[in-house]
């Protein structure tokens, strides 16, 4: 079926700053998040962490462990394997996963046992005195070494090696022959560290299998209650049916809580054991050391160009640290994401791009932080990369872009690595950034600065993201295509419930849905009540992340808005006596063609569907839609950071940062620049302090908010927003998604910025995150 | 050991274990489940109470006992009377939070900073909640928040002494 966008000129309830209908049970303490849960007879669970990074276990003696009171049982892999549970798929299915360790440990707090109890203190007091015998061995935290396979990690495979994967797309030959025949030509190693989500609330679950129906409900932290009903089904061999998965309010995700974790595996082995519910929320140490890392990517970036600037290939290589096991949350079809967006926002005559996935001692994880698929990743290297190449050429790094950019007469656009960008302006959304910042000024200063011997940068990212995975016939997760389905029922009073299988973490969906459906429907949002998260109730889709809901879910709900629309049609033309031929929606009711006094509104249509239905059709206002997207979609961006950087202490400031974005129509203008304040202010830490840090003994060395830092106000700069608006051609509202684009687009602007502030000083990339002494290091090592 | 603590007004007296610490007195016994838990190292904030009307303390690194002979308030108790606190109205009118995890804290912290200098500016304000982590609104909004609940109290006529 054809779908175009629909933009009525006077709006409704699109794209009005409604505020949120989420916010009073937050604002008074009356949300309802997994650890505010407490089920009769309850048990809580604790678990046991390796201390080593790498080690044989020996022995487990749980004796003391058992001994403490009001321990229930202590599990460890021997227990799971009689369930078939000691090693479970990871979720794109090309590897699988200790649940609890089986004889040997492979990272650092890899766990290791499970101690239930009546209490929160009794696990954990027991855990502590589960007695593990461990034999240290080697461990190998780098992936150059790693790559060697002097020490092979996985003895569990087949294959004896460390390498996981090879991964390629685009032309390699072409693109060596022309980065071979450039005038110009830049390569850097560009380094995207190790960092984690962190959402406030950490992951947990309540694990419920009632022995007397055989039905096990599990109220977990998931960004993907369907998809997580399904993989527990097809893992424990529970029927689908036999288990019910709620999600409640989620205290944010940003990736997090995609993966299923070991620790809710062992939650549920127990409470079918122990036969009562059985709760287990991590702390934040296992958070940051367990549970869903992002990025880790070394990318070699390479760019050819003419000596006036024009580009003439791309080529990144890439050697990506997964950790202990492939647990990587990407399609299935796409083992490095959607990286093939690494050409960006530019027309590469041709490029190339390879990865090669490698096992060490390091947690497990490679989850999308706040990201489509390692987007993030892409953008950063070509961002980098065209700052490089401006560097290169003496050329301002706007106009090398400018000159670089796709045209807007381009789109539908093919990319070199394979997709088909829907839209975009490019240029326009660049100039607005320049003209908003007045760039000419600001390089003004920044050349009397420079003069007076002063540090100060400005940084561009022009980023281009691909998101709303996604079309069936290219993605799917363990087989599950990556649809979203939605469904309306409309009350005879004429309010309403609209359902999604999508979860919001904090984005709103409760108001942007009833948004989209009020819109279609000239319904009052306000009577529109959403419903996410149960799956027993809400119809399938595959969650929240990776900015898919509003291009999936959100074309879902329009789709089956306008299919209640239909209906509507009949059930107006039989009350008004006319022909159906002979009625249009407009101004958000049905009137008679050319009479408009002559009319119907959908509460009215609402009340005749329950009271006075068309004869011989059914009774009832409802509909459900599948909603297959027919491609991603590509909202984009142009950001603009300053920085000043103080000589003498490498401390940078961030004094004003820009974010102009396109990500197509807007439901909610408020809704969508919080999304942008705070995504960039999780870019902001990025670039400037997160990192999960292994020492060389595999040793975590940021295990707390003390040590992985998490930016506060003070910090924080104060963010400015802009937008252009291109709306995608395929999607039914014409919106493209917009969560996680400030974190995709803005840590190239702002490494980018500090590089500039430091090109006087000769020097040309420091890795992530540009912290006071990495900087300060770097400039004391550029004076000798 | 038995406790004596008065929460959102109402007196309670209860036997609690003397390592039980403040936040899970108030979520588990008291069922106050609106004060959270974040990060169990005092960083995040999300656990913020107010002591007697005047100081905001991380409830997870203090304990129930301590709380002995004192008034708590928590999220709970900022709406009186069926009407939203100000700040609560203003953190709801600004956008100031997404997934409200952290929202009780960032709320009650400033509430002791209004009582404390009811007319801050935006460094005041984001120095008053640099103890409270948010990683969804990047704080602007926040600051917006704070900000419009100041305005607001401080254009309310002062209580008139009985």
């Amino acid at each position: 079926m054809a779908i175009a966008p629909e933009v009525p000129k006077e709006r409704h309830a699109l794209g009005l700053p409604m505020k949120r209908k989420e916010d009073p049970r937050l604002i008074q303490g009356r949300g309802r998040f997994v650890d505010d849960i407490v089920l009769p007879n309850m048990l809580y669970m604790a678990l046991v962490h390796s201390p080593y990074p790498h080690a044989r276990i020996v022995k487990i003696d749980k004796t003391a462990a058992l001994a403490v009171p009001g321990v229930k049982a202590v599990l460890t892999a021997e227990d799971l394997a009689g369930a078939g549970l000691a090693w479970i798929p990871t979720f794109h299915g090309y590897d699988k996963q200790m649940v609890l360790a089986v004889g040997k440990v492979l990272y650092q707090y890899q766990e290791v046992a499970g101690v239930i109890a009546t209490s929160r203190e009794a696990a954990h007091d027991a855990a502590e005195l589960v007695d593990v015998e461990y034999e240290p061995l080697d461990p190998v935290v780098d992936p150059f070494i790693s790559k060697t396979d002097k020490t092979i990690l996985r003895d569990d495979r087949e294959n004896k090696t460390n390498h996981i994967y090879h991964w390629e797309v685009g032309h390699r030959a072409e693109t060596d022959a022309a980065l071979a025949s450039s005038e110009v030509h830049i390569k850097e190693r560009v380094v995207f560290q190790r960092c984690h989500p962190a959402p406030l609330e950490p992951c947990g679950v309540i694990a419920d299998m009632n022995p007397a129906t055989g039905r096990l409900t599990m109220y977990l932290t998931s960004q993907a209650p369907h998809a997580h009903r399904t993989v527990v089904s097809l893992v424990t061999g529970i029927p689908e049916d036999k288990i019910h998965i709620i999600s409640p309010d989620l205290g944010g995700g940003f990736g997090n809580k995609v993966p299923v974790y070991p620790g809710y595996v062992v939650a549920t082995v127990a409470s079918v054991v122990l036969g009562v519910p059985v709760k287990w929320i991590e702390t934040r140490t296992e958070n940051l050391t367990t549970t869903g890392f992002a990025r880790d990517y070394h990318m070699d970036v390479e760019i050819g160009a003419t000596k006036a600037g024009k580009i003439t290939a791309l080529k990144v290589a890439t050697v990506a640290d997964h950790g202990a096991f492939d647990a990587a949350a990407d399609p299935t079809k796409y083992p490095a994401g959607l990286f093939g967006i690494v050409t960006g926002s530019y027309d590469f005559p041709t490029a190339f791009t390879e990865l090669d996935a490698y096992f060490t001692n390091k947690a497990p994880g490679g989850v999308a932080y706040r990201c489509s698929f390692r987007v993030t990743e892409a953008s950063f290297a070509i961002e980098r990369g065209m700052e490089l190449l401006a560097r290169e050429l003496k050329m301002d790094p706007a106009d090398l872009r400018m000159l670089n950019f796709v045209k807007k007469e381009q789109f539908p656009y093919p990319s070199p690595l394979g997709f088909i960008y829907d839209s975009g302006d490019y240029h326009l959304t660049l100039q607005k950034a320049l003209d908003t910042v007045e760039y000419k000024a600001l390089r003004q200063e920044q050349a009397e600065k420079r003069a007076r011997g002063e540090l100060m940068g400005i940084g561009i990212s022009t980023f281009t993201e691909a998101v709303g995975a996604g079309p069936s016939k290219h993605f799917d997760i363990m087989g599950i295509k990556m649809f979203d389905s939605a469904e309306i029922r409309i009350h005879p009073t004429g309010s309403g419930i609209v359902r999604a299988g999508t979860k919001s973490q904090g984005q709103g969906h409760e108001t942007t849905w009833a948004q989209i459906v009020a819109e279609e429907l000239g319904l009052d949002p306000q009577n529109l009540l959403v419903e996410e998260g149960d799956t027993d109730t809400a119809p399938y889709g595959l969650g929240t992340y990776a900015s898919r809901s509003t291009p999936v879910a959100g074309a879902a709900l329009a789709m089956a808005a306008r299919r209640v629309r239909e209906k509507a049609h009949k059930i107006a033309a039989h009350v008004l006596e006319v022909a159906d031929a002979d009625i249009e929606w407009k101004d958000y009711k049905f009137q008679v063609k050319g009479v408009p006094e002559k009319s119907i509104t959908m509460k009215e249509i609402a009340f005749a569907a329950y009271t006075n239905p068309v004869p011989g059709s059914e009774a009832g206002l409802e509909a459900v839609y599948y909603y297959d997207p027919p491609n991603l979609t590509f909202p984009h961006g142009a950001y603009i950071a300053v920085v000043d950087v103080d000589k003498e202490t490498g401390e940078t400031h961030v004094r004003r940062f820009l974010a102009v974005d396109d990500c197509g129509t807007v439901i909610n203008p408020m809704i969508v620049e919080g999304q942008i304040h705070g995504g960039l202010t999780e870019g902001f830490a990025i670039a400037f302090m997160q990192e999960i840090i292994y020492d060389e003994s595999g040793n975590n060395l940021n295990t707390n908010f003390t040590d992985y830092l998490v930016p506060t106000a003070l910090e924080t700069p104060s963010w400015e927003t802009g937008s252009t608006c291109t709306p995608s051609p395929h999607h039914p509202i014409g919106a493209k998604g917009v969560g996680e684009s400030p974190n995709v687009g803005s840590p190239a602007a702002f490494v980018n910025a500090v590089m500039d502030a430091l090109s006087p000083l000769g020097i040309t990339h420091i890795d992530m995150p540009l912290s006071r002494s990495k900087v300060w290091t770097a400039i004391q090592a550029a004076k000798k | 050991m038995k406790i004596n603590v008065t929460v959102n007004g109402t007196p309670y007296e209860r036997d609690v274990e003397p390592r039980t610490l403040l936040a899970y007195f108030l979520r588990e016994q008291l069922g106050l489940t609106g004060t959270h838990v974040g990060c169990d190292s005092s960083s995040c904030g999300v656990c913020v109470v107010v002591l007697d009307g005047k100081q905001a303390v991380k409830s997870c690194t203090m304990f129930a006992v301590m709380a002995d002979g004192h008034e708590i308030t928590t999220v709970e108790g900022m709406a009186k009377g069926g009407k939203l606190h100000p700040l609560q109205q203003a953190f709801w009118d600004t956008h100031g939070l997404q997934c409200g995890y952290c929202t009780p804290g960032m709320m009650l912290t400033a509430s002791v900073l209004l009582e404390h200098n009811p007319n801050p500016s935006e460094h005041e304000i984001r120095e008053a909640i640099a103890g409270n982590l948010c990683r969804c609104t990047g704080y602007n909004n926040i600051v917006k928040a704070v900000q419009q609940a100041a305005a607001e109290m401080s254009a309310q006529p002062e209580p008139v002494a009985s």
